[in-house]
């Protein structure tokens, strides 16, 4: 369409004004100065030097990343069986049931947290690790199933009833044919899952035992005024990296559709 | 058929295996989902002993989360707040949306959308961290307008109350409100608008009486999106509301966490969600027309 | 003819809705042969259930004396030609065909041989190490057809495989189909809409109505003497008009057709038997003759001559055919005529002769 000059714009001012207050991050993280405000100071990378030295902060990058990796794998594990039964197959039941599992993602997390904590508590199970874990599974699998749904979608039925029919096993014709073809898929859903995994708090804050996750530390942080430079240099790298996760996962996802000469419809829902 | 061959066949039917492989996954919503949010109900009709639950049903907790002045102004203030940041959120994000759909090349559209949702997946935390900076006393937008003059003393009205939530709340769940409404923008069929000017209205008419109308149950989508899930939002108001800005949310972690009440959390909780899918079904429901519309 | 697959009764439903009732047909090793019907008559369902991905409901299949309950599709002595090729576009076009040989216990050499000389028999040598997505439509589908053949089945099946192709293009797939059959001298069965292209191609088609066979016969036996209305419309064009059957004395039915007159017509032209009562008669458009000056209606004695007016010309380059509303009738019957060099072709509204002959109509009672 032609035209459009005023909505580009309006969509640029937009961009702008969603990503101001992330580059204010790189902006104070490096900022000589204890206090965020105008105008700057000097240089200095004495934040970034001082978040090496807190073995606190690093238990919780630790326990975040464990948290993360167990995640994804198993949430991605869950949305695949999940995205395959609701594409492939119609059983009884179907429509509720996928509801119910995609439920998570309009629920409040405080809702989640709440009735998690209360269950597990009452079981008399101990919060640790594996608590943040069942319920970042919980809210991460939605997106999993969302993301794999597309990918189970854009795969020609036809594919896995001619491998069938030359003979391969249903075993052998997932991981030959239906698996190489879902492949950008799951690396997305590995990726996205990792990420929210990384950033959850509320869930985290109520199900976290001993150790915290990265994002419960900071909060913890957050009262001090003294350590809010070093929290902008802990806030770049995680921007940073969500961002790198980000564009690999883009990447993988263009590479899959230019492999299997697909059509490229926009994004990954 | 023998009974053999009537269960062979049915082992290898569609239900069975359908059923086969969604059982993990249901399973799994079925303990930490089904099961947590029977609890919290279940929760909800107890009472507090000192040191442990009294097992007799009663409706206390729920005249306390109804009663009690102070939870009904929370809980109008949660509605409100999430209300404005829906209708804000959904307004701005609606041109966007329409730009990303009718006006980039189709080649473009996924790096717009790309860009549109990396926010999205950064630190929540550490956004809502950014705009108290941002709004603080000594903060961004005060110590900018100081040096440049234009205020003497700096802005006390924009950090912890409602309208610092409202700000945050916004902003952090614009890319929310951007897909739904991108997605039903692109099944709309361009032809249906080519054949509306065709018959002779004009491109803004056409908009009014065709794009719009069917981009509805992506508004419907966008809204539900943004308004469920603030109004539960408990790092926002926590971080910049302030005591004038607390909302549900808050509240509800309080008796858990700090006062160990759960009977009057549960109460309140499950109450927030009764308010919020009933103001949802409303909303369905006033929509309905528009939601029949398939293409 | 031994038959190879043998069907009883087979029945399939699908809940309520019944796909398949009574379809019972042999079809003979070497064949080719043809399910032809409209969308949703259940031929692509039969054909699955022939392949193993459908269980039946009820009767029986038998591939080479074996009845095949219970046996799943992959160990069939069958393959299949999808209608969307199913190429793995993740493969390199010699995996692609070579895919079906993993199981084989051959060396590697003796596979690439194999997979080479597949794509030779379907023109594609050379092609191996294209990018299985990179290919036309036409390309596909040879890499499927070579697929399939190269795992020598008992019976090949295809799944309306020329409907994604354009005309020309169609057209020519059509006589490869055909050489590459007798060349390979399996079974092959073929599902297709097109009645045209079933005609071509088949040696015996079977065709379908709302989950029935209406009629299995040659192309010929269908063209010439189709056994309801419904079969005698959907192949070809035809010409009907009501009649009424006065009497039917051993072999010859005298009956009376609206315009025409009283005819009597041999009891092999009423494939479905001829009894008393309402009906009504087909012609086939080059049954009927436009005489031209000076010719008469044809030898024998048989023919007889009907006048009209022109009332739609539809030329074709090799065909004319003419829409002519003869005396007496209401509605136009079609008339196809050879363009013969020197004949002219008659104009709208022009009077002109009819010739047509008795023995080449067909009796629907």
């Amino acid at each position: 369409m032609r035209g459009g000059t005023g909505f580009r714009v309006y969509a640029i001012v937009y961009l702008v004004f969603l990503y101001a207050p992330i580059f204010l991050l790189p902006l104070f993280a490096f900022n000589d100065s204890t206090i965020i405000a105008f105008p700057l100071s000097g240089f200095t990378t004495n934040w970034f030097k001082e978040l090496a030295t807190i073995p606190a902060l690093h238990g919780a990058v630790q326990t975040s990343l464990i948290i993360a990796v167990t995640t994804s794998i198993l949430a991605t594990c869950l949305g695949t069986f999940a995205a395959r039964a609701a594409t492939r197959y119609d059983f009884p039941g179907k429509g509720p049931v996928m509801g119910f599992i995609m439920l998570p993602l309009v629920l409040p997390e405080i809702i989640v947290a709440v009735s998690l904590l209360v269950v597990l508590l009452g079981i008399g199970i101990q919060l640790s690790a594996w608590t943040v874990i069942l319920g970042h599974v919980l809210i991460c699998t939605p997106f999993a199933i969302a993301i794999l749904n597309s990918a189970f979608q854009s795969l020609d039925k036809s594919l896995e009833e001619a491998a069938y029919d030359l003979g391969e096993t249903r075993w052998s014709t997932f991981w030959l044919v239906t698996f190489p073809l879902i492949m950008p898929g799951i690396i997305s859903s590995l990726l996205i899952s990792f990420t929210i995994s990384l950033d959850e708090f509320i869930i985290a804050f109520f199900l976290t035992g001993t150790e915290p996750t990265l994002p419960v530390y900071i909060w913890s942080q957050l009262r001090f005024p003294t350590k809010l430079p070093s929290i902008m240099a802990l806030g770049t790298i995680l921007v940073a990296l969500s961002i790198t996760l980000l564009m690999i996962a883009e990447y993988f996802r263009r590479k899959g559709i230019r492999k299997t000469g697909g059509k490229d419809t926009g994004g990954f829902l | 058929m023998d009974a053999r061959t009537r269960w062979g066949r049915f082992l290898r039917s569609e239900a069975a295996s359908g059923l086969i492989l969604i059982s993990p996954t249901a399973l799994y919503a079925l303990l930490m989902l089904a099961v947590p949010l029977a609890a919290i109900l279940a929760y909800s009709f107890l009472t507090d002993g000192y040191l442990e639950i009294i097992w007799t049903p009663t409706l206390a907790n729920y005249a306390e989360a109804w009663g009690d002045p102070l939870y009904r102004l929370v809980m109008f203030r949660s509605l409100f707040v999430s209300a404005t940041v829906t209708l804000a959120t959904v307004l701005l994000a609606f041109p966007v949306a329409y730009y990303v759909s009718f006006y980039v090349a189709p080649q473009r559209k996924s790096l717009w959308l790309f860009l549109i949702t990396i926010p999205f997946w950064t630190s929540y935390l550490i956004r809502v961290f950014l705009w108290k900076v941002i709004l603080g006393y000594n903060g961004v937008v005060n110590s900018s307008l100081l040096t440049l003059g234009i205020i003497d003393e700096p802005l006390t009205f924009i950090l912890y109350n409602v309208n610092a939530v409202v700000i945050t709340l916004a902003h952090a769940y614009a890319p929310f409100a951007i897909l739904p409404i991108f997605v039903a923008l692109e099944k709309i069929d361009r032809t249906l608008l080519e054949a509306s000017q065709d018959l002779g209205e004009s491109k803004l008419l056409s908009f009014w009486r065709v794009t719009l109308p069917l981009s509805v149950p992506g508004v419907v989508a966008a809204v539900l999106i943004v308004f469920i899930p603030t109004i539960g939002d408990y790092v926002t108001p926590q971080l910049v509301g302030g005591p004038e800005g607390r909302m549900i949310a808050n509240v509800i972690q309080l008796q858990y966490l700090r006062l160990d009440n759960y009977p009057l959390g549960s109460a309140l909780a499950a109450s927030a969600m009764l308010i919020v899918t009933a103001v949802s079904l409303v909303f369905l429901f006033l929509n309905r027309r528009f939601l029949r519309v398939r293409q | 003819m031994k038959p190879i697959i043998e069907l009883r009764d087979v029945e399939k439903y699908y809940g309520d809705f019944q796909a398949l009732s009574g379809i019972t047909a042999d079809i003979g090793e070497g064949e080719f042969f043809s399910l032809l019907g409209p969308s949703g008559c259940g031929k692509t369902t039969l054909l699955r259930c022939i392949a193993g991905f459908e269980d039946v409901s009820g009767g029986s299949v038998r591939i080479d004396g074996k009845d095949m309950e219970g046996v799943p599709a992959n160990k069939r002595p069958t393959n299949m030609v999808f209608q969307s090729y199913a190429i793995f576009p993740h493969l390199t076009v010699a995996e692609n065909v070579g895919f079906g040989l993993r199981r084989d216990s051959r060396p590697k050499p003796e596979k690439a041989a194999a997979v080479a000389e597949a794509l030779a028999m379907v023109g594609l040598t050379g092609f191996g190490e294209r990018a299985a997505h990179a290919l036309s439509g036409g390309q596909r589908q040879r890499v499927a057809l070579a697929r399939a053949l190269i795992l020598k089945p008992r019976v090949l099946l295809l799944d309306e495989p020329l409907s994604a192709l354009d005309k020309k293009l169609r057209e020519q797939m059509q006589g490869e189909l055909r050489r590459l059959q007798r060349q390979v001298g399996i079974t092959f069965i073929l599902v297709t809409h097109d009645q045209e292209e079933a005609l071509i191609m088949s040696d015996r088609i079977a065709v379908m109505f709302d989950g029935e066979i209406s009629q299995l016969a040659t192309p010929q036996q269908l063209y010439r003497r189709p056994v309801s209305r419904q079969v005698a419309d959907f192949i070809g064009v035809m010409n009907f008009l009501p009649a009424a059957v006065s009497a039917v004395n051993g072999g010859m039915v005298a009956c009376e057709v609206a315009g025409l007159g009283r005819v009597e017509i041999d009891a092999e032209q009423c494939p479905a038997g001829a009894k008393a009562g309402e009906g009504s008669v087909g012609f086939r458009p080059e049954t009927l003759t436009m005489l031209y000056e000076g010719e008469t209606a044809g030898e024998g004695g048989r023919g007889r001559v009907a006048e009209g007016t022109v009332a739609e010309v539809n030329y074709f380059g090799d065909m004319t055919y003419y829409d002519v509303r003869l005396d007496g009738i209401e509605q136009p019957l079609t008339i196809s005529m050879r363009n013969v060099v020197g004949r002219k072709v008659f104009e709208h509204g022009e009077r002109a002769q009819v010739a047509w002959d008795p023995g080449a109509l067909v009796l629907f009672c």
